[in-house]
């Protein structure tokens, strides 16, 4: 018996002595930027580390507002994240509704398109995805980023497999009654479908907000620039202002931590809801 | 009129109206599609047979660019690079959260607390990361190396500027990053294993680690499928923790196949030659992927 409770009390230790280390070692590097966001540049790469700076510098974080065209940058990023995600939203629950409800002759064909185009990655057709924004005159624009990311076949296929499962019976039901289509998907499926569109929409956020190959490629006018585009910009041109460059990485992850810390349950749905339906 | 010849008449009436409506419904994002994702794909395709520098030039040569490159030293170096860095992340990543999130599921207090500040690398942004990261690596002054000295090891390694170190630099990095993720999905996935299969195990006599040997990981199998691939697939494809921490260097060290593709694209302009090489990372995405599934379909026999 007392075998078995030390060797209990053993597994116990263990197991918290990973969960805790594993925990802290990735918290630690964010709490190292935080700190560092308030320092000078020469405090910043003090050692020991002073993790709770003795005057917060708070002009680093004015310094970025001001001087690195920062208010542009969000005012672009949040503006690129809204259109794109909505027109994810809506085009997707449109054509899964399509994909899931309608029956015609060539549907389980252009799915099956859908899916094999989503296999092929994005490398392979960035370039001539280049080639035709280009020729449509849409390079260094915005609209260029909305038109490559707001019809990708991942938010059809998130929503589709929603809708299958909603009952056939409802809708059935539903166009008895004489409800036409448009009426089905506005006021029974998306009603019903309201968990799957907060994931879809908290998946396309955090991917365009964190985007950076993209607009990498396509946006060369400051003006135009994205966070990330500014934030790994400000690397190259201020190597040495440490503490200004923490406290713009510490601004660009803010807004996705928040909304993490509010949907924190729809993040987490939106990651697993293609693995368990796999 | 007989009776079959109207019934006919009906359901052809219905399969087109059918169509028209899902047409309706479909059309927004189907002409995006085709527009920003199916036709590039052929046109992907077309592009790596040719010589186009983006502009005018284009000419079919054939196989010409596939051979070529082969014998382009830094081609091969960051399809090197890349197996490497696949090789050694991505069975660390999913044995790391597998655990983690064995570990978690047993009794933790205060999960729910440690589960969301896991997810803290996973939601920020790459470029963050990779930027802190990159001050905590510094040779002479980042914290790593500073504490590394402090605890006796004179000549901590440089990380980032020495060839040797670089790529692992990356490397520990993503782990660092990747955890989170995978572990919430092995988490859904403990949730739907009959807590019956672990009483029968323990009437049989076994214990935690036999439990999690042959009762925990042989149900997780389809987590494990989907995370693995995910993850390969996720590792093929790096690029910006490259770009923004050592853009491939020093020298070619860090150098992976999407930051080659990348440069010969967009920098040299060499379009039909970096469509070759997309179509190469292309056809290692889909092997692996194949073989995963082969795999995974004996497995279930």
């Amino acid at each position: 018996m007392n075998k078995t409770k030390s060797r209990n009390v053993i597994f116990a230790i263990l197991k918290y002595a990973v969960v805790l280390t594993l925990t802290f070692s990735m918290l630690i590097p964010f709490v190292w930027m935080l700190s560092a966001s308030f320092k000078t540049n020469l405090e910043v790469f003090a050692f020991p580390i002073q993790w709770i700076p003795e005057v917060f510098h708070f002009e680093n974080y004015s310094n970025i507002w001001e001087i690195a065209n920062y208010p542009r940058m969000f005012f672009n990023t949040v503006k690129l994240t809204a259109i794109i995600t909505g027109l994810q939203v809506l085009t997707s629950t449109l054509a899964a509704y399509a994909f899931s409800k309608i029956k015609f002759p060539e549907r389980d064909l252009l799915f099956l398109l859908y899916l094999a185009t989503m296999m092929v990655p994005y490398q392979v057709v960035m370039i001539p995805q280049f080639s035709i924004i280009r020729n449509m005159g849409l390079s260094n624009t915005h609209m260029a980023l909305i038109l490559i990311q707001a019809f990708t076949p991942m938010g059809v296929f998130l929503i589709k497999q929603f809708y299958d499962g909603i009952p056939n019976e409802l809708i059935e039901a539903a166009r008895i009654d004489g409800l036409n289509e448009f009426g089905i998907y506005s006021r029974i499926m998306l009603p019903l479908s309201k968990s799957a569109i907060v994931s879809l929409a908290i998946l396309t956020i955090t991917a365009t907000w964190n985007d950076f190959l993209a607009p990498l490629i396509y946006i060369s006018d400051s003006k135009l620039f994205t966070i990330q585009l500014g934030l790994r910009n400000l690397c190259s041109e201020y190597t040495a202002e440490y503490g200004q460059i923490m406290a713009a990485s510490v601004m660009s992850v803010i807004p996705i931590f928040v909304l993490y810390c509010i949907f924190q349950r729809f993040f987490e749905e939106g990651m697993i809801s293609g693995a368990v339906k796999g | 009129m007989s009776k079959t010849s109207v019934k006919n008449k009906k359901s052809t009436a219905i399969v087109r109206r059918n169509r028209r409506k899902a047409y309706l419904f479909l059309l927004p994002n189907f002409l995006g599609f085709i527009v920003f994702t199916l036709i590039p794909v052929a046109m992907a395709l077309f592009y790596s047979f040719t010589n186009y520098d983006g502009n005018k030039k284009m000419d079919f040569v054939g196989l010409d660019n596939f051979i070529k490159l082969f014998s382009d030293s830094s081609f091969v170096i960051s399809l090197q690079n890349t197996i490497i860095y696949t090789i050694v992340t991505v069975p660390l990543i999913i044995v790391l959260s597998l655990l983690v999130s064995v570990l978690m599921n047993n009794g933790v207090k205060g999960a729910p607390v440690y589960r969301a500040i896991m997810l803290f690398p996973h939601i920020a942004s790459i470029v963050a990361v990779t930027v802190v990261w990159q001050f905590l690596y510094n040779a002479k002054s980042g914290p790593i190396n500073q504490i590394l000295r402090s605890i006796g090891i004179a000549n901590p390694p440089s990380w980032l500027s020495d060839q040797k170190t670089a790529l692992l630099a990356v490397m520990i990095m993503i782990i660092w990053k990747g955890i989170g993720y995978y572990m919430i999905t092995y988490l859904a996935g403990l949730r739907g294993i009959p807590k019956d299969q672990y009483e029968a195990a323990t009437v049989d006599g076994a214990n935690a680690w036999e439990k999690l040997i042959y009762v925990t990981v042989p149900n997780l199998r389809p987590v494990t499928f989907y995370a693995t691939i995910m993850c390969i697939i996720n590792s093929f494809q790096v690029f910006t923790p490259i770009y923004v921490m050592t853009k491939g260097g020093p020298g070619r060290a860090t150098s992976v196949l999407v930051l080659k593709i990348y440069e010969d694209a967009f920098v040299n302009y060499k379009f039909g030659y970096a469509s070759a090489e997309a179509m190469i990372l292309f056809l290692l995405i889909l092997v692996v992927t194949l073989i995963q599934f082969y795999h995974n379909k004996k497995l279930e026999a």
